[in-house]
């Protein structure tokens, strides 16, 4: 869990973090939003389902990977977040052709 | 498509001091960085959190100086936000992603300087969510204003942990427990290495933080061995040899590498650096690389923090100027001197830390089977060892027989574990283990994003 520092860095821009709103300063990343929304898991990884959140914060890891805005695999640490941004979780494998 | 004279890769310190430095010497420069704004990871975001009391000191002065600069520079186009994800080596044709769109860029020469990464540090457990790099923290810090809640104990060794561990207490994180891997004593490394007298500055700036850690509080236990995160679903305890302690956030932290990813991507010579444990590229006394119209600045040349980079940054744009013709090598020359002696300055401490924060074995090349050193792929140090023993003689080896390398990280936070772990295993050392060879795109894109681009080019 993080705590955030109004006092230092005030909380103006409101995202969506798995549906829950979570309000992060400008200039931080979808990552931290995820952090900062205490999120147990923000992935689950494609081999063995295993819980991960992230990790390096500077592009590096790709254990930060994420539904943004619906597109999917971002690296959260790399989006800055803006008004009304959907962030969601990654769950194990993509299944190639749903319902096929 | 306009062509500049020099493409820039980075804002950080080297990227923004070549800028800055080029445009004086009448180049017209872009500047291609992947953060939305200058700085590199050292001196991130500094425009929004320079007043954050936590992050006072060099952070505060000397990055905001830096970064106002460099916005004011006349003759630098900055591209906040962008991906270079191919360079065509012949024409320096420049393949770049920006918000989800691929486009291109030229230049007659190319300046990458793309800093450093922090070195994997492959504990048991080190995959559980709460467990970060000391660095991931305090980009959140910096970039978030956001600290740990609960205990936070940071493990591993190297300037870093002592500043993060006083910026997180400064912003009232804690407890912070400083568990310590070094093995070398400081006398030791003092008598081997020198340089503490011309580097004092440096040093005196080191003791200063490592007091006011200790008066806010910070418990440091010395000469840890044998570290492990433990948790069911998150990081919960971190054992060690000699006890076991409650955890809420554990970052861990071997010192820093550089980023070589692209360079080794370029297909550009490299040396395996004995002193730093890690490979980089070849290059001249101005950053000049094996290519004759690339060269590297800054921490991804080889390790040695941002007073370098700002003075080989400097060096490597008078040597682009002098190679485009704006200067002759004896007006380079002349404006290299103050430039030289800066770098001579900053570097002087180095030797003396390369030292005594040597990584131990068990960090580039862990000993327990089970843990894991393919986080993408989640390949164990017991599947590298028996790969090894089967026949893969190297990184790239390896690849084939387990996809190490192969996952969206390409082989970023593996590649220089993978090749420990067969050197060790082979009883070769790790230079001759060799280095992973990535493929462009350096970074993951999609087909969309491709597509784009070839529409352009039928319009």
């Amino acid at each position: 869990m993080y705590a955030q520092r109004p006092e230092a860095r005030p909380a103006t821009v409101e995202v969506l973090v798995d549906g829950q709103t979570v309000r992060v300063p400008a200039g931080a990343s979808a990552a931290a939003a995820v952090l900062v929304a205490g999120l147990p898991a923000l992935r689950s990884t494609p081999i063995g389902g295993a819980p991960r959140l992230p990790y390096c914060m500077m592009g590096v890891c790709f254990d930060c990977l994420a539904e943004i805005d619906g597109v999917p695999n971002r690296q959260a640490c790399m989006v800055t977040v803006a008004p009304g941004m959907r962030i969601a979780p990654q769950r194990g494998a993509r299944i190639a052709r749903p319902g096929a | 498509m306009s062509g500049h004279d020099l493409a820039i890769v980075g804002a950080g310190p080297a990227g923004m001091a070549a800028a800055l430095e080029g445009v004086a010497l009448g180049l017209s420069v872009l500047v291609l960085d992947e953060q939305d704004a200058p700085g590199g990871q050292v001196f991130r975001a500094v425009e929004k959190a320079a007043g954050d009391p936590a992050l006072a000191g060099d952070y505060a002065t000397e990055g905001t100086a830096l970064v106002r600069a460099f916005r004011a520079a006349q003759g630098v186009e900055y591209r906040p936000g962008t991906t270079l994800w191919h360079v065509d080596t012949e024409t320096l044709r420049l393949s770049l992603l920006r918000g989800g769109v691929a486009e291109e860029a030229e230049a007659s020469r190319l300046l990458l300087a793309t800093g450093a990464q922090e070195r994997p540090v492959p504990i048991p457990g080190w995959t559980l969510p709460g467990v970060m790099g000391a660095g991931a923290a305090q980009i959140l810090l910096k970039t978030a204003g956001a600290v740990p809640a609960g205990p936070v104990v940071i493990a591993g060794q190297g300037p870093l942990c002592w500043l993060i561990a006083v910026q997180l207490l400064r912003a009232g994180a804690g407890p912070v427990t400083l568990l310590e891997t070094t093995r070398v004593s400081v006398a030791t490394a003092a008598l081997q290495a020198g340089g503490l007298w011309a580097g004092r500055r440096l040093l005196l700036k080191g003791l200063a933080l490592m007091r006011e850690a200790r008066a806010r509080g910070l418990r440091v236990v010395r000469k840890v061995r044998g570290l492990q995160a433990l948790g069911e679903g998150r990081v919960e305890h971190v054992r060690w040899e000699n006890d076991c302690i409650p955890c809420g956030t554990l970052l861990l932290h071997e010192g820093v590498i550089p980023s070589t990813h692209v360079t080794r991507a370029l297909g550009l010579d490299h040396r395996w650096d004995a002193a730093q444990f890690c490979w980089r590229p070849a290059l001249d006394g101005w950053g000049a690389t094996s290519h004759d119209a690339i060269a590297v600045a800054g921490d991804g040349g080889g390790i040695g923090g941002w007073e370098v980079a700002v003075a080989t940054g400097r060096l490597a744009a008078l040597d682009a100027a002098c190679r485009l013709g704006r200067i002759d090598a004896a007006e380079r020359n002349r404006r290299a001197i103050p430039r030289r002696a800066a770098l001579g300055r900053a570097v002087a401490l180095r030797p003396f830390l390369d030292g005594l924060y040597a990584p131990a074995p068990e960090v580039l090349a862990p000993s327990a089977d089970d843990t894991v050193v393919c986080r993408c792929e989640e390949i164990t140090a017991g599947q590298v060892r028996a790969a090894a023993r089967l026949g893969a003689t190297g990184p790239n080896q390896a690849k084939a027989y387990l996809r190490t390398g192969m996952g969206p990280c390409q082989g970023r936070m593996c590649g220089t574990t993978v090749a420990a772990l067969i050197a060790a295993e082979r009883g070769i050392t790790i230079e001759q283990a060799g280095v992973l060879r990535p493929r462009a795109p350096f970074k993951p894109l999609t087909v969309g994003a491709l597509a784009g681009l070839a529409k352009d080019d039928t319009a």
